[in-house]
């Protein structure tokens, strides 16, 4: 913005004072006192236990159950995400038999504990001892054996993925529906067909609306993961309590886990606001927003971000 | 000559809303029609149906002797599957009152997303072109900018040049300039008029009386869902036979 020029004695606005804050002087010298107290005791109560909490942070069994959560956190949100976007686009569809059963597959997952599901999928053996391929009500070409078939790492990807995809479905849904219904008319007056409309100019906007909620699924499911002690999987927080239950530092090693959940967290937290900032093309205002530090820095002068 | 859009006795209603009460109209090639009446007349429905965005409930509307999202076949008539609807529509180009550009891409990929999507044109050619048609109306700087970056005259100017890419034989515009500042209606007339001397048939829904008696080859007068006058813009526009005209030309001119 131009400077205004400035005139000899007309009084300047830049030189009013600010607003002064005094209750936010009082509160950062309450929250600096519990901060010193925190520290000091972080360093001084022996029964955190950091010589132990560096001793395992990065032994063999956590990093095992640390590429577990990692790798069921991949796949589950994947199967989450891309069902989700199936059951979306069937729910919205014009078709009642599509709509229906999209319906039907959220009230079932959604309805139901997924405590629940993980185990139905690993004891679905007491159900059908045999899966078997082939034309239905007819002859089959391939039999397993379910137990087989199914290994624990299935079924947690089964359990998880399949729930997360009921709950990823009424966010991509919420998602396409934001978009502006102008938007599918400029591009059917253009000659694209429903499907080209759908890749081509709803999903890529929708995307803003649902890369935010995703993130929060994909963090919440970072930690979900850990049900899966139900069905004797091992991921990160099992093997952590596994180790504590024979060495019984409870404490130093739920430190550890706790620390690989927030960096895994944190990095998460960057991940997205990358892919927000992709997603938030040509919307203004969408990624100027002030990072924490900016915003700590343009406290010390009155508050006003500019 | 087969006519580029012939209505005939066309019917349209919203649930229990008959917006269309049996529309005749015809739009030679090389045409200008403009189509101005009070809102709810049925105007711009009438417009969105020409391009199947509304399907009509009774009559008959062709666009270049073809019915519009319909096949006939033995005398019965047959929907037209989406692929071939979108292949009546290349045809057509249409202008929104609102614009409607796609915010996530920047002027030029507004232009080519058609021709590379739908005609499959390879992305080089597709952009030259853009930035040519983006001359042609006068924004060949401003290709790289996204929408929210152009002004509402800017943004329905792109909007044009979007509907030109796939080299329509027929444009629609839906009351284009009325979401405008008014001082920037000037700018998009000034486009359309150009694109009417080069001899493009148009079918223009608009408040702008000035616009249609000076471009317009015809002007129809639409309320309640049905024509009510039609003719010669000059003449309608001066001197209306209907008393209904009159009433609404004494509130607008």
């Amino acid at each position: 913005m131009a400077e205004p020029a400035t005139t000899g004695a007309r009084p300047e606005p830049r030189d009013a004072a600010p607003v002064r804050h005094p209750g936010r002087w009082v509160a950062i010298a309450v929250l600096a006192v519990l901060g010193a107290m925190l520290v000091n005791t972080l360093l001084t109560n022996e029964n955190f236990g950091w010589p132990t909490v560096a001793q395992y942070l990065f032994s063999a069994p956590v990093l095992n159950g640390l590429a577990n959560t990692l790798v069921l956190t991949v796949l589950s949100m994947l199967i989450g995400i891309l069902g989700g976007i199936g059951l979306a686009v069937m729910r919205l569809s014009p078709n009642p038999v599509l709509s229906g059963v999209a319906g039907g597959y959220l009230w079932l997952f959604r309805g139901t504990p997924l405590i629940a599901q993980l185990l139905f999928w690993s004891f679905l053996s007491a159900l059908y001892p045999n899966l078997s391929l082939g034309i239905p009500f007819g002859p089959s070409f391939v039999v397993f054996d379910t137990n087989s078939l199914i290994t624990p790492f299935l079924a947690c990807l089964l359990g998880l993925g399949l729930n997360e995809a009921a709950y990823m479905a009424e966010i991509v849904r919420g998602g396409i529906q934001s978009v502006d219904h102008g938007q599918s008319e400029a591009a059917g007056a253009l000659g694209m067909t429903r499907a080209q409309t759908l890749r081509r100019v709803v999903l890529p906007q929708a995307m803003r609306v649902i890369i935010p909620p995703t993130g929060n699924e994909t963090i919440g499911m970072l930690k979900t993961t850990s049900l899966v002690v139900v069905i004797g999987y091992t991921e990160l927080l099992t093997s952590v309590q596994r180790i504590y239950s024979t060495n019984f530092q409870t404490i130093p090693l739920l430190i550890v886990a706790a620390a690989w959940y927030l960096l895994l967290t944190s990095l998460l937290t960057a991940g997205q606001r990358v892919i927000e900032r992709r997603y938030g093309r040509g919307v203004a205002g969408a990624v100027t927003e002030a990072t924490p530090l900016v915003r700590l820095f343009s406290f010390r002068t009155g508050g006003k971000t500019a | 000559m087969t006519p580029m859009v012939e209505a005939e006795s066309v019917g349209k209603s919203f649930g229990d809303v008959e917006v269309l009460r049996g529309v005749d109209l015809v739009v030679e090639p090389g045409q200008v029609c403009c189509v101005i009446g009070p809102s709810g007349s049925g105007k711009s429905t009438l417009l969105r149906c020409i391009n199947h965005l509304e399907t009509i409930d009774t009559g008959r509307l062709r666009v270049g002797g073809e019915l519009m999202g319909l096949r006939e076949e033995n005398g019965r008539l047959f929907r037209l599957r989406d692929s071939a609807l979108g292949r009546q529509r290349r045809d057509i180009g249409m202008v929104f009152q609102r614009f409607n550009l796609f915010p996530h891409r920047t002027a030029a990929e507004n232009v080519m997303e058609a021709p590379v999507v739908v005609r499959r044109e390879p992305r080089a050619a597709a952009r030259t072109r853009a930035v040519e048609l983006l001359g042609r109306v006068g924004l060949a700087d401003r290709a790289d900018a996204y929408p929210a970056q152009l002004s509402g005259g800017q943004q329905q100017r792109v909007a044009i040049a979007r509907a030109l890419a796939m080299q329509p034989k027929l444009m629609l515009f839906d009351e284009p300039t009325s979401a405008l500042d008014p001082e920037l209606v000037g700018e998009v007339l000034d486009v359309m008029r150009e694109l009417a001397r080069e001899g493009m048939t148009m079918v223009v829904v608009t408040h702008e009386m000035g616009f249609a008696r000076e471009v317009g080859d015809a002007l129809v007068f639409m309320d309640e869902g049905r024509i009510v006058e039609s003719g010669d813009p000059r003449t309608v526009l001066s001197d209306p036979k209907e008393e209904r005209t009159r009433a609404f030309l004494s509130k607008v001119l």
